[in-house]
């Protein structure tokens, strides 16, 4: 199908930007790589009366290395993101989730921002995000927010930006070289939603695990931090005798949705599947 | 609301063009709409399918995902500027040679796609051609030939 009428403004400044979307609103849409908002357009899920385009926003692009965290602009493309030595060296999580995302021509043109603040619940960078504690910061003209990812993520697409806020930036602690991360996720198809998807960081020492972020996406509404599974693996070994006690609890951690891409008791079960091997190459990544 | 106009000037294929276009259009029915451009073809209109994809500034982007108004000043390459320059005239050649398709119609798409990865001029393997193309659908072939086209080709080029 083709999109509704529109209006179309080309943001010349971030300010410029920021001052429509508080002029306009919830009637507003972030033109950012459009690899989201340009389908449910066509397909006319959305009908925004204004576009506002920030695709020659510079200021929003761009990786660096700033102290202990990796700055991210919100319009960095994937493949940028992909290609990054800072990535690569800093962030091994993201760099091992990039690949799955979507495809090399959604990659050439989506965006890091874009991803994060469209929230949708099987997206890699959100769960990336939780699971290496980001911080997202967003601006309106009311003035600048940094936002932990722990508090950004609130539900189906719904995240704590504002209607007239736009997110600029993530800042990202740079993973510690005695720590591993692992990211797995199952699609039918390479490049397709994930029906299941882990993102998992750990400190192991000793042949037990000190310390783990465990982040569930692509089953939930929304990038979930396994709480009960995490506080059954901390301090055990893996896979004994942690594993009975990890599996179990991450049933109570998730509460799966019911849709085409299975039932909420075939996706725990894919999640289980995962965290035994996310963590069994933790532990191998770790020796 | 009434339709909103804005006058763009691009580059096509090599040469430079001024229009208005309707800021609702995206990018591949102003290509074949308004300049005649019907070698990148329309499938899905949401991202799925890959037929549309053409090739702004340099990096192969779904020519539906993206309005043409956001093309102002971009560099566009569609299958027919590609043809034109040669750039993949041995890949058309092996797609014919290795039946890499049936009706077609996801042939320019698939052509785009592969160009991209074979800038580089590596030998790039099956499973990795595989990936590259995995975001362009043919419902006629099962795949098979298509990868083989492009194997050969990296391997013709690389004189292996």
């Amino acid at each position: 199908m083709k999109a509704p009428k529109f209006s179309y403004i080309r943001a010349e400044s971030l300010d410029h930007a920021l001052a429509l979307l508080a002029e306009h609103g919830e009637d507003a849409r972030i033109l950012a790589g459009g690899q989201s908002l340009m389908p449910t357009l066509n397909m006319r899920l959305s009908q925004p009366d204004l576009l506002i385009d920030i695709n020659r926003l510079a200021d929003l692009k761009g990786i660096s290395l700033e102290g202990n965290r990796v700055r991210i602009g919100a319009l960095t493309r994937h493949v940028e993101v992909l290609n990054s030595p800072i990535v690569a060296d800093h962030l091994p999580l993201i760099a091992e989730a990039m690949p799955h995302v979507a495809h090399v021509a959604v990659r050439n043109r989506g965006t890091f921002g874009g991803s994060v603040a469209m929230a949708d619940p099987a997206a890699e960078m959100p769960a990336c995000a939780l699971a290496l504690e980001a911080t997202l910061v967003v601006e309106s003209v009311r003035g600048r927010r940094e936002i932990a990812a722990d508090d950004f993520f609130l539900g189906l697409y719904e995240t704590a930006r504002q209607p007239d806020e736009i997110f600029v930036e993530a800042l990202i602690p740079v993973q510690a070289a005695d720590s591993v991360s692992v990211f797995m996720e199952l699609a039918r198809r390479k490049g397709d939603f994930a029906m299941a998807g882990v993102a998992c960081c750990a400190k192991i020492e000793g042949g037990a695990v000190a310390h783990s972020r465990l982040v569930y996406f692509g089953s939930e509404v929304k990038p979930t931090l396994a709480t009960g599974a995490m506080a059954a693996l901390k301090g055990q070994s893996w896979p004994d005798p942690a594993r009975e006690a990890v599996l179990t609890a991450l049933g109570d951690d998730l509460d799966p949705m019911d849709n085409l891409l299975g039932s909420p008791a075939t996706k725990l079960h894919l999640q289980r599947v995962l965290t035994g091997r996310a963590l069994d190459a933790a532990m191998e990544r770790a020796a | 609301m009434s339709e909103e106009t804005q006058t763009i000037t691009l580059t096509v294929n090599g040469e430079t063009v001024t229009r208005a276009v309707r800021v609702r259009e995206h990018l591949v029915d102003f290509l074949r709409g308004e300049l005649g451009l019907t070698g990148s073809h329309i499938g899905c209109e949401h991202g799925i399918c890959g037929a549309c994809s053409v090739r702004v500034d340099g990096a192969v982007v779904r020519g539906c995902l993206i309005l043409a108004v956001q093309a102002d000043g971009a560099e566009v390459t569609t299958i027919e500027g590609l043809t034109d320059s040669g750039e993949v005239a041995d890949l058309q050649e092996t797609f014919v040679e290795r039946n890499a398709m049936q009706c077609g119609y996801c042939t320019p798409g698939m052509l785009m796609t592969a160009a991209e990865l074979m800038k580089d001029g590596e030998v790039h393997s099956r499973e990795d051609i595989r990936e590259h193309l995995s975001g362009n659908f043919c419902r006629c072939t099962g795949y098979h030939a298509i990868v083989d086209a492009v194997e050969t080709t990296m391997k013709r080029r690389a004189g292996q």
